[in-house]
């Protein structure tokens, strides 16, 4: 089922310095609920515009897109999309079509540009991606050798789109603007004799729109209602642009966990000590496994913990500034849960091995901040995570 | 504790150990077939550690990422790990699997209702995939395969 959102917004494109509404300039809602798909859960959505670039019309407004914390980019389904984005293009003038990895599958598809408006705030001319597109030639091996699903299509995708608001400015960096074996191979250029890798500058890769807007640019905060056990059946939070920028986004007393350069703080569990992480675009806490929690996995769905009573656990973020705090949370029987109406299941956890993913159930009742690389703020240069 | 041993010992007893020894790919392939992965990766050797009845191969690839296979005494890869800003060719690492685990993949794309880790238990080989932009990490094993002992704890 696809719950798409479209309208033609003359003003797109206009000076954005206010909404109109009453709302922060710095400040959209977000939906927990069903999504298009009318089964997800755990999964925060929001509205996102597009209009053609330095253009005040032809634009859309697209809902039920995902915002990530654990990407950066903008990436619209193709069906979803009904205006005319113009086409990225090597200097020969082949389309350029991206491979992005997703911890579960990929998304291929164009690189196009647009102008993004999310709320009152507005990135001019900024590099996303279309995925699935029709018009595109199939993904080549290289790309599907990543092993996970084709996630092309509103089942397989889950959203209508995903907003990566991530600690990165780019979606791949310094690595696919090399040429030779180093690049990672996110870029294609997809002429007559197929796709080959091809090297994309940093200017011309996906960008975390929060960066390129003139203000609030420094990061993201997200909001959620607390949610009482065993789960809501919908609820909505915010997305704030900026930290420390307005009245809105303060850091107040949270604490800074600043990162490595994979992006990773470092969390302790019992005796484990593993590379830790936000993301907002998990539907659980995701951590270790069964052999170190001794948490057995659901017996038909192994991406669940299924312990046979709720357990209350905690554990440790240290971020590599040294500062620290503890976290509790609790893990349910997925089993129990999941045949639920509910889209907010605040207990539902699953094995990482080797890692810990705090999944969207941590953002339920906590502020929680991202900051982009390179990015000043009240609480230093980015990245970091603080809550 | 209890629930979580029942697990394991049922997927070691259901395992499949089908596997023809001359496969030249990694995963239940011979030890040989580990330098195929590196070259085919255009990868580096970075060490070979000896860890009771098993030696892990470390190499990183051009695109820096960190591959290691485990190799068992009876002379056979029973696992495999990875840790990078992308993935590695898991065509090539996981071989006569790869298939099987891609049409899993996409299956669990359809009902897993968001995103998170995947992991993909066929019974005679189990994958794990998760990770977040420029941070992807994995493991592949052949619960059958592995040496009496060895615990999957000790492949990371």
């Amino acid at each position: 089922m696809l719950v798409v959102a479209q309208h033609v917004t003359p003003q797109c494109g206009g000076s954005g310095s206010s909404s109109g509404s009453g709302m922060p300039q710095n400040m959209v809602v977000i939906s927990l609920n069903a999504g298009p798909t009318n089964d997800a859960f755990n999964v925060p959505f929001i509205s996102v515009t597009v209009c053609l670039p330095g253009q005040t019309s032809g634009c859309q407004t697209i809902d039920g897109v995902e915002v990530d914390t654990g990407s950066s980019g903008l990436r619209l389904l193709s069906s979803a999309l009904t205006v005319a984005l113009p086409r990225q293009k090597t200097t020969s003038g082949s389309p350029v079509v991206e491979c992005f990895p997703f911890q579960d599958g990929y998304t291929w598809g164009p690189v196009a540009t647009a102008d993004i408006r999310v709320g009152s705030e507005q990135a001019g001319s900024v590099p996303i991606q279309i995925i699935g597109s029709s018009d595109t030639p199939a993904a080549p091996d290289s790309c599907t050798s990543s092993g996970g699903a084709a996630e092309n299509t509103l089942d397989t995708l889950g959203a209508n789109g995903i907003l990566g608001v991530g600690i990165f400015r780019q979606d791949c960096g310094p690595a696919c603007a090399f040429v030779g074996s180093s690049n990672p191979g996110l870029y294609y250029a997809c002429g007559s004799s197929g796709c080959q890798v091809t090297t994309e500058s940093l200017t011309q890769q996906l960008q975390n729109p929060v960066w390129m807007f003139p203000q609030d640019n420094n990061g993201v905060l997200i909001q959620l209602p607390n949610v009482t056990p065993p789960g809501q059946v919908q609820a909505s939070g915010l997305l704030f642009f900026g930290i420390g920028t307005q009245s809105n986004n303060a850091l107040g007393n949270a604490t800074v966990f600043t990162l490595d350069d994979s992006g990773n703080m470092t969390t302790t569990f019992g005796s484990s000590r593993s590379p830790g992480f936000i993301d907002s675009g998990s539907n659980g806490y995701y951590f270790l496994d069964s052999a170190t929690t001794q948490i057995p996995t659901c017996a038909d769905i192994k991406d669940f913990y299924c312990p046979p009573g709720t357990l209350s656990l905690s554990a440790g973020n240290i971020g590599a500034n040294g500062r620290s705090n503890t976290v509790s949370f609790s893990i349910a029987n997925a089993d129990n849960y999941l045949n639920l109406p509910d889209s907010l299941l605040p207990q539902i956890g699953g094995p990482f091995a080797g890692y810990f993913d705090w999944g969207l159930p941590f953002f339920y009742g906590r502020s929680v901040f991202t900051a982009i690389e390179g990015q000043s703020s009240s609480g230093g240069v980015g990245p970091y995570f603080a809550y | 504790m209890r629930v979580a041993r029942i697990t394991f010992g049922l997927a070691i007893i259901g395992a499949c150990l089908a596997v023809s020894p001359d496969v030249q790919a990694s995963l239940g392939g011979s030890p040989s077939s580990v330098q195929d992965d590196r070259v085919r990766m255009q990868g580096a050797l970075r060490q070979v550690v000896r860890s009771g009845p098993f030696t892990v191969h470390e190499m990183q690839s051009a695109t820096g990422v960190v591959v290691r296979e485990y190799v068992s005494d009876a002379g056979s890869v029973f696992a495999i790990t990875w840790q990078g800003a992308t993935f590695p060719d898991m065509r090539q690492l996981l071989g006569p699997y790869f298939d099987r685990y891609h049409a899993e993949a996409e299956r669990l794309a359809r009902s897993r209702r968001g995103h998170g880790p995947l992991t993909v238990d066929l019974g005679d080989v189990v994958v794990q995939s998760a990770g977040h932009n420029r941070s992807f990490t994995g493991r592949a094993y052949l619960p059958g395969n592995l040496p009496q002992g060895v615990g999957i704890e000790s492949i990371r």
